[in-house]
């Protein structure tokens, strides 16, 4: 980290406290005042309640859907990083930069833009709509809505973490692998994963949380139908429209839970990551020094 | 280069382009054409109707003006707290580079729901904020306050690295020339500090646009007033109305694609340029 007594020409004691005072009570009541409020709501009307809330049938219906579709939508997106990556960063070809943009796109687009797009293609009125109903397969207001929608707002989270990577570690190794005669499926299991294992962890972590949490895209496709398309987010959305605040913050609390478990898990992977990656640097600072 | 690609000995070329190509096309690229057919492929009078209605116009200055000012707060502010983290110690300052994080994590609706109990009448906030005569939640304040709680991240986590680049040879000149600390701080960091600010600005400010599960359960959701054009696409979807939906939707996408653009295009010069300099 930065801190260091190479910054010799700091402000004065002052305008440090200043900036730090303004910093504190800007992220406090901004950032960690709502974080508390979620659990202090949840617990409002007691433990007792809190435990009926979140073991309702419907919520436990929402929160099925919700590991089912995160589940899918990780195996998914989990596949197509590994081939994006190793596309990208073993092989050099034209047109690799616009393909990397591409893979970006989705970032770019809001979350409601997310779900409209799925239901204008399977949608009543909608390109593919019509053809599929009369083959009896319902994807908007239906569980693969859902997961089309959280896939593709998850969809660039798990290849942007490998692909840069893939390419700082280059191609040697697997190149060495593939003339000493092993087989792409072995050279891809034996050198590469063992060398990309924590960032694709990390990824993973990232886009589970991003993929239970998502609210707007799922919001457009599902449709609301209690039971069988609402996800916990959108539970959380009916209860609370319901006035049913309590209930409404306690099965809000899972999520909260969720993404402060994210963030811990996060941190942990990127001192893990750096640990990994400090004989590298080493080698560097060496060549440097000679 | 004349080849498509370089030789190379490791398999798998076939395989992965043609697998990376075909489900890119199938999660992203068709249902965006979609977006830009069903959108773009109607007679302008609908169009036109759809996106420059009374109440889509109020919906289009309330959601640039909300994100606007949100994200001059959080440039302001974001800065502060960036260089707060890199340049002092203090207790707890690994807990508070932490919480900067928290809105990328938190759910949209989590979020959402926890500022309007807040900012409500008789949340924790808002009876302070009631006696003064301010009305945070079911007002474009509201709208404000979460769109502020959604672009803080974006504006620290980028400036915040600019913050650890610095050159202290740039700051020591100053002081050794005379300069005051604040006056370094003006006119040498400041400046220095700007591409960044810009860039993390712009990305909090496109987001902010977009933005929806955090903001609809505190702004009320009034047609004219309090209603964001994220919201006017769903209301649009709920009647059926897709042309109509997409119309909006299609500018939306355009617009933050555009400012998107933008950051890349500040980001490819200002590397350029410094190169150039140094």
């Amino acid at each position: 980290m930065a801190i260091t007594s190479r910054h010799r020409h700091s402000e004065p004691v002052w305008m440090r406290s200043l900036f730090i005072g303004a910093s504190v009570v800007f992220v406090g009541l901004l950032i960690l005042l709502p974080v508390i409020s979620v659990f202090t709501e949840a617990f409002r009307k007691g433990v007792a309640f809190y435990i009926t809330s979140i073991s309702d049938p419907l919520a436990m219906s929402a929160l099925r859907l919700t590991v089912v579709t995160a589940a899918v939508t990780l195996a998914a997106n989990l596949i197509f990083g590994l081939a994006a990556s190793w596309l990208i960063a073993k092989f050099s070809f034209r047109g690799r930069n616009v393909l990397l943009s591409l893979i970006d796109l989705p970032f770019a687009v809001s979350p409601v833009i997310s779900g409209l797009v799925f239901v204008l293609l399977f949608g009543a009125q909608g390109w593919f709509g019509g053809p599929l109903a009369n083959h009896g397969i319902q994807v908007i207001f239906a569980t693969p809505g859902v997961i089309l929608a959280t896939i593709f707002v998850t969809f660039p989270f798990i290849a942007r973490e490998l692909i840069p990577l893939m390419q700082e570690q280059g191609a040697e190794e697997e190149e060495a692998a593939v003339l000493l005669g092993a087989s792409g499926w072995q050279t891809f299991r034996r050198v590469t994963l063992p060398n990309i294992r924590w960032a694709l962890v990390y990824g993973v972590v990232l886009a589970n949380a991003r993929a239970m949490g998502e609210f707007g895209a799922v919001s457009v496709v599902s449709g609301h139908i209690r039971g069988r398309t609402n996800t916990l987010p959108l539970h959380v959305e009916i209860l609370y429209n319901e006035y049913n605040f309590s209930a409404a913050f306690a099965v809000a609390s899972l999520l909260a839970l969720l993404a402060l478990v994210t963030l811990v898990a996060k941190a942990a992977l990127e001192w893990r990551i750096r640990v990994e990656e400090r004989p590298a640097v080493m080698d560097g600072v060496m060549e440097e020094v000679a | 280069m004349t080849r498509l690609r370089q030789h190379s000995v490791i398999p798998g070329f076939g395989l992965t382009l043609g697998y990376t190509l075909s489900y890119l096309s199938l999660i992203v690229l068709i249902p965006l054409s979609a977006l830009a057919v069903k959108g773009g492929a109607q007679p302008w009078s609908q169009f036109s109707e759809a996106v420059f209605d009374p109440r889509t116009m109020a919906a289009w200055r309330l959601t640039f003006g909300t994100a606007f000012i949100a994200s001059l707060i959080n440039a302001f502010f974001g800065l502060i707290v960036a260089w707060t983290l890199v340049r002092y110690d203090f207790p707890g300052r690994r807990i508070l580079d932490a919480l900067i994080d928290v809105p990328f994590a938190l759910p949209t609706a989590v979020s959402g729901i926890a500022l309007t109990a807040i900012y409500s009448q008789n949340g924790w906030m808002g009876r302070w904020l009631q006696p003064l005569g301010i009305k945070a939640a079911f007002s474009p304040l509201g709208i404000v306050i979460a769109l502020t709680f959604i672009g803080l991240p974006f504006i620290v986590r980028t400036v915040q690295p600019a913050v650890e680049d610095l050159d202290p040879a740039v700051e020591e000149a100053a002081s050794l020339l005379g300069a005051s600390r604040i006056t370094a701080l003006r006119r040498v960091i400041l400046p220095a500090l700007q591409p960044a600010l810009i860039a993390g600005f712009i990305t909090a400010f496109a987001r902010a646009l977009g933005e929806y599960g955090s903001v609809i359960f505190i702004s009320g959701n009034m047609p004219m007033k309090t209603e964001i054009a994220s919201l006017l696409i769903v209301t649009k979807l709920e009647q059926f109305d897709y042309a109509g939906a997409a119309a909006i939707g299609l500018l939306m996408l355009v617009s933050s694609f555009v400012l998107l653009f933008l950051v890349n295009v500040g980001q490819w010069w200002s590397t350029r340029h410094l190169r150039r300099v140094a």
